[in-house]
C-alpha cells in the first residue's frame, strides 16, 4: 500500500513536469527558454513511458527526441538569428481566440475521454519489451519497416537539397 | 490507483498546449516545437492504449514509427525554415506572406 501511494506520488510529479514545462515551452517570451523546456517535457513523456511498461519506447524517446531533435530545433534557433542578437523572443499573435478554440478542444477532449467505457483488456504485465519489439518488427510490421527506412532517406536527401545553395 | 483517464488527461493538456503553440506564434522554429508536442500526445495516448485496452504491445510499435515521421518531419522542417530565413530574412510566419493576394 505505501508502495503504491510512492508510485502515485512519482507519478504525478512526472505528470505535473510534463504538462508544466510544456506550458514553458508555448508562453516563454524566449526561443532558448522554450527549447530548454522542451528537453524536460521529452524527458517527461519517457517517464511516463516507464510508468506504462514501455522500456525500449522510454530509450528511444530519449536518445531520438532529446539527442535528435533537440539539437535540431537548438540548430535551427541557433542558425536564424545572428550571433549579436541577444533578444531571442518570439512574438504571438490572435491570443485569445487561440486560447477559447484550445480551451474548447480540451474540455470536449477530456470530457469525451473521461466519460467513455473504454474496452479494458487484460493489463498487459511490466516485462522487457526491446526483444518482442524486434521480432515484431522484424516479421510481423517489415513493410511498414522498411517504408520507414526508404521515408527516412527520402527525408535526408530532400533536406539537404532544400538548403543547398544554388550555384546560379 | 493510476489508470487510462490519467494518461488520456495528460495527452489531451499536451495536444491542446501543442495546439496553442502552433497557433499563437510567431516564429516559425517555435511552431515546429508545438507540432512535437502534438506527436508526443498521440504517442502517449498510443502507449496508454496499447497497456490497458489492447493488452498487447503493437500500439508502441506504432508509436516507434511516430517517431520516425516526427524525426523526418523535424528535419525537414528546419531545412524549410533556414531556406526560408535566406529567402525572406526572418523566420516571422506572419512576414513570410509572398503568396498573398
Amino acid at each position: 500500500m505505501d508502495n503504491n501511494l510512492l508510485t502515485q506520488i512519482v507519478f504525478y510529479f512526472f505528470a505535473v513536469l510534463t504538462v508544466g514545462s510544456a506550458a514553458v515551452v508555448v508562453f516563454a517570451r524566449s526561443l532558448i527558454r522554450s527549447a530548454f523546456a522542451l528537453l524536460f517535457t521529452f524527458f517527461g513523456v519517457a517517464a511516463l513511458y516507464v510508468f506504462l511498461g514501455a522500456d525500449f519506447l522510454a530509450a528511444t524517446q530519449m536518445v531520438i527526441y532529446v539527442g535528435g531533435i533537440l539539437v535540431l530545433l537548438l540548430f535551427g534557433v541557433m542558425l536564424t538569428h545572428k550571433l549579436y542578437d541577444l533578444n531571442l523572443k518570439s512574438e504571438t499573435f490572435q491570443v485569445l481566440p487561440a486560447v477559447m478554440a484550445v480551451l474548447c478542444a480540451f474540455g470536449i477532449l477530456s470530457t469525451s475521454m473521461l466519460h467513455t467505457r473504454w474496452h479494458g483488456g487484460g493489463q498487459s504485465p511490466a516485462v522487457p519489451t526491446t526483444a518482442v519489439i524486434g521480432e515484431l518488427l522484424m516479421r510481423d510490421y517489415i513493410l511498414p519497416f522498411e517504408a520507414a527506412s526508404i521515408l527516412l532517406l527520402v527525408a535526408l536527401i530532400g533536406a539537404a537539397m532544400i538548403v543547398r545553395r544554388r550555384s546560379e | 490507483m493510476i489508470g487510462l483517464s490519467h494518461y488520456l488527461v495528460i495527452s489531451a493538456a499536451l495536444f491542446s498546449l501543442g495546439i496553442m503553440g502552433v497557433l499563437t506564434r510567431k516564429n516559425a522554429v517555435n511552431v515546429l516545437m508545438g507540432i512535437e508536442l502534438i506527436l508526443n500526445s498521440a504517442n502517449i495516448n498510443l502507449v496508454a492504449f496499447s497497456k490497458y485496452s489492447a493488452g498487447n504491445i503493437s500500439g508502441q510499435i506504432f508509436a516507434i514509427f511516430v517517431i520516425v515521421i516526427a524525426a523526418a518531419e523535424a528535419a525537414v522542417g528546419l531545412s524549410i525554415i533556414l531556406s526560408m530565413y535566406r529567402i525572406v530574412k526572418t523566420v516571422n510566419l506572419d512576414r513570410a506572406d509572398t503568396l498573398k493576394g
